[in-house]
């Protein structure tokens, strides 16, 4: 098959905005779902956090980080070009009700994909409050985005350069500061955030939902190599998540399963001598 | 008599060896182990056959292929003949020739086989159907005029490829929903290439493309579209998704990396061609020491697959003896013959991990055979105390599958059985749901292709007859 580039541009360093035209995917993705693509014929299958679609256009947005050989070509493809695989939805959409008040954070990739499931929330009419999570201000996007579409957008950086300064540890003080008292966190974006997340959350008992990001073959349940432990139970996340109770899910576990391909992942990379600096915390 | 006596003191006790490629040749590459016949091996074998005039043999064969027919003409060098008494009856000779269980169906009833080696009927098959493919003169059947009815396929699997065929030569509007970037099914997802050549699944393929049928890859049902919504668009539809679920051991340690389930190990290798990795993008482990526990087709490919990776040690871990061993007897062979290490009689019962959470070993248990299970085979029973620990870097689960619940979770109404499988009368394939049809691996578990062709057969049977909305000629007859 061939599923053609609508755009795909670099939004902020390292990660780009990938839109592909996938009518039948445009049509039945839900929020918190997912799709698995390839970038060529001898590619392996990439699975990506849904950022938007639009049925009317059949299109469908997502973001990813190029983090070794797979991701480096599809951060060569132009609109026009063509990918022999875009299969979706994958997973089950996130729970959306109305639960009061939500906190959705997002980081990395995740501030893209946070973003239709803080549009249904407040379609669902919750009271929800954004947090994106970024190393340095020129890390973050689509603020503005957020700022037209929900009751408050505020940031993390490391290095102090736009909003708090410092980590998601910071979470539950400035949540009493600002007098918000949620009823569920939702997290996207790379394991790091989500782990951290919920250790911050852990203390308030906050039913907090992070959407998981396995290594993935197929997507659709044969494989079982997306398989971790939440609440002793072994679960697959392309079936049965990728959302999760994050106060559940066996994070040691879960961090290790994602380095099983790291020396073959990253080998080509090392050889061509580029993205050595990089250290993403979606691989480490 | 006199002249049956004659006639059998002829018989020649020992099949003509097919040649292979060596075991030390072949498990540096991934190239097809068995190399087939050439046309004057085919032929002395053939002339071993009896011709009888009740032949036994068909009637172990699922779809009734006429067997001492086919060879018969193989004998007489009557090659473009014998492909068409087969293809009669076979749809994918090439594939079955390579894969079915011979020495459980046709062979086992060949009385030649009685007292000497019973004739090579598979492996003529293969070389039938290998002769017609080198001929490019495929003849395609004629297609009916249109009916107009359209028929939605789910699974490019054995199964549905066979129920596509043979729909789309009654002249209705065939299209497949294929959930992968590639259509077999198994055939191109599990089965390796050193077993079953992906050029000869896609000979296949094309062919069924050539007579009309459609095929949407990357099409999840129950995902990208429901069973309900295709039933607004389709008349009438066919499930024929497989077995794809993975069963895991549930002994502790199964998350350590270094542990995959079958699905997993063969996928990356067969349909994402992990081995050319990094000129293929999808990366594999090569591992030193590798078990695999099963004992079926799947742990063989499994266990051979880990050889030609370069491991060290390959080893079947089989809770049975070797009497056991659901694998067909050639892959039990050819596995032994390329160093891969039976260890009968043991259970893992725990997996070992060091600090890092990588796999370190297997705790194992020895077993005994006691009284006969349901299956009718002898059921281990552990031996107390008798623990002792396999070093490994990589283990393999080939336990089992179950079917894939995508869409019996989304389609409410469709009756599913105990194990998971979509529950079908087996004289038509027909589901408890009006206009749907299913068949294979995901009515009946995990079972062979040919009995998943067979399966496909009888639905598409009753799926014609339903669409035309009457009698049906009785051309093909399939047992169950
Ligand atoms: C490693 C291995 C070795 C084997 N060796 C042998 C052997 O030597 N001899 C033998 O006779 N049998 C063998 N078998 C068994 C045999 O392959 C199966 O019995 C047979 O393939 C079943 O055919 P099927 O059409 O029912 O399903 P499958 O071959 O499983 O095909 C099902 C197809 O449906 C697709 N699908 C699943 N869900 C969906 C969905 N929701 N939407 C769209 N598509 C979907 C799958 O991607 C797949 O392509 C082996 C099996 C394995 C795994
Ligand atoms: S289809 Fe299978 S069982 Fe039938 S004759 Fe051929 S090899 Fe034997
Ligand atoms: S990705 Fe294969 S089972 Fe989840």
């Amino acid at each position: 098959m061939e599923y053609k580039i609508i755009e795909r541009r670099m939004i902020v360093p390292n990660i780009h905005e990938l839109v592909v035209e996938a009518e039948d995917v445009a049509k039945s993705v839900q929020p918190g779902q997912f799709i698995i693509l390839r970038p060529d014929d001898k590619g392996e299958r990439i699975p990506l956090s849904v950022s938007d679609y639009n049925p009317e256009l059949g299109t469908v947005t997502a973001f990813f980080i190029e983090v070794g050989e797979s991701t480096s070509l599809l951060a060569l493809l132009k609109p026009g070009d063509t990918i022999p695989t875009f299969v979706g939805p994958l997973g089950l959409p996130t729970d959306i009700e109305n639960f009061g008040t939500v906190v959705c954070v997002g980081g990395c990739f995740g501030i893209g994909s946070i973003y239709p499931i803080a549009r249904a929330l407040k379609e669902a009419g919750n009271t929800v409050h954004v947090l994106l999570e970024a190393r340095s201000q020129y890390l973050i996007y689509w603020k503005e985005r957020y700022e037209e579409l929900v009751d408050s957008v505020f940031t993390i950086t490391r290095d102090g350069t736009m909003g708090y300064p410092g980590h998601i540890s910071l979470l539950p003080d400035i949540l009493k500061e600002k007098n918000i008292k949620p009823d569920r966190f939702i997290v996207n974006g790379c394991t790091f955030l989500l782990n951290r997340t919920s250790d911050v959350t852990r203390a308030s008992g906050v039913k907090t939902i992070v959407n998981m990001n396995p290594i993935m073959i197929d997507g659709t349940g044969m494989c079982g190599v997306c398989r971790l432990t939440v609440d002793g139970e072994t679960k697959f996340a392309c079936v049965d998540g990728p959302d999760f109770d994050g106060h559940l899910v066996d994070w040691d576990e879960f961090r290790q399963r994602r380095l099983t391909y790291y020396d073959e992942e990253t080998a080509p990379l090392r050889k061509s001598g580029t993205g050595t600096e990089y250290h993403c915390k979606l691989i480490r | 008599m006199a002249e049956e006596k004659k006639k059998k003191s002829k018989i020649k006790p020992n099949r003509v060896n097919m040649p292979k490629q060596t075991p030390e040749e072949r498990v540096r590459n991934f190239d097809e182990v068995a190399l087939g016949f050439t046309e004057k091996l085919a032929m002395e074998e053939a002339s071993r056959c009896l011709q009888c005039k009740k032949p036994k043999c068909r009637e172990g064969c699922p779809v009734e292929v006429r067997i001492p027919e086919f060879i018969g003409l193989i004998a007489d060098g009557n090659f473009k003949e014998a492909a068409k008494v087969m293809k009669d009856k076979n749809a994918l000779p090439a594939v079955c020739g390579r894969v079915c269980p011979q020495e459980e169906q046709c062979e086992k009833l060949c009385i030649v086989g009685v007292k000497h080696e019973p004739v090579s009927i598979g492996r003529l098959e293969r070389f039938i159907a290998d002769w017609e493919a080198s001929q490019d003169t495929l003849e395609y059947p004629k297609i009916a005029e249109s009916t107009e009815k359209k028929v939605a396929i789910v699974g490019a699997g054995p199964a549905g490829l066979t129920v596509a065929a043979d729909l789309v030569v009654k002249g209705h509007d065939i299209t497949i929903f294929e959930a992968l970037h590639e259509p077999g099914g198994v055939l191109i997802y599990g089965i390796p290439e050193f077993r079953l050549p992906k050029a000869i699944v896609k000979r296949e393929m094309d062919y069924v493309q050539k007579l009309g049928v459609k095929v949407k890859y990357d099409f999840v049902v129950g995902k990208t579209r429901t069973i309900a919504s295709l039933l607004e668009e389709y008349d009438v539809i066919f499930i024929g998704t497989g077995a794809g679920l993975p069963w895991f051991l549930d002994i502790p340690g199964e998350n350590l990396n270094g542990v995959f389930s079958a699905n997993e190990y063969l996928t990356r290798v067969n349909l994402m061609k992990g081995y050319l990795f990094p000129d293929y993008n999808t990366p594999i482990k090569r591992p030193r020491r590798v078990l695999t526990f099963g004992g079926g087709n799947v742990a063989m490919d499994c266990a051979r697959t880990a050889l030609r990776l370069g491991s060290d040690e390959s080893h079947i871990v089989y809770r049975r003896s070797k009497k056991e061993l659901p694998a067909r007897g050639e892959e039990v062979e050819n596995a032994e013959e390329e160093g891969v290490i039976f260890d009968f009689l043991t259970n893992p019962i725990k997996l070992v991990g060091d600090e890092n959470g990588w796999l370190k070993g297997a705790e194992c248990l020895k077993m005994e055979l006691g009284e006969p299970d349901a299956s009718g085979r002898r059921r281990p029973v552990p031996i107390e105390g008798s623990e002792f620990f396999m070093e490994a870097d990589a283990a393999v689960c080939a336990i089992g599958n179950s079917p894939n619940p995508l869409i019996p979770r989304t389609t409410p109404g469709l009756k599913i059985g105990r194990k998971g499988n979509i529950e079908i009368e087996p004289e038509t394939g027909k589901t408890s749901m009006e206009r749907i049809w299913a068949g294979g691996d995901v009515a009946t578990g995990t079972a062979t292709v040919i009995m998943a062709m067979g399966a496909g057969r009888v639905a598409a049977r009753s799926m014609h007859e339903y669409l035309s909305g009457g009698e049906q000629e009785n051309d093909i007859y399939v047992k169950q």
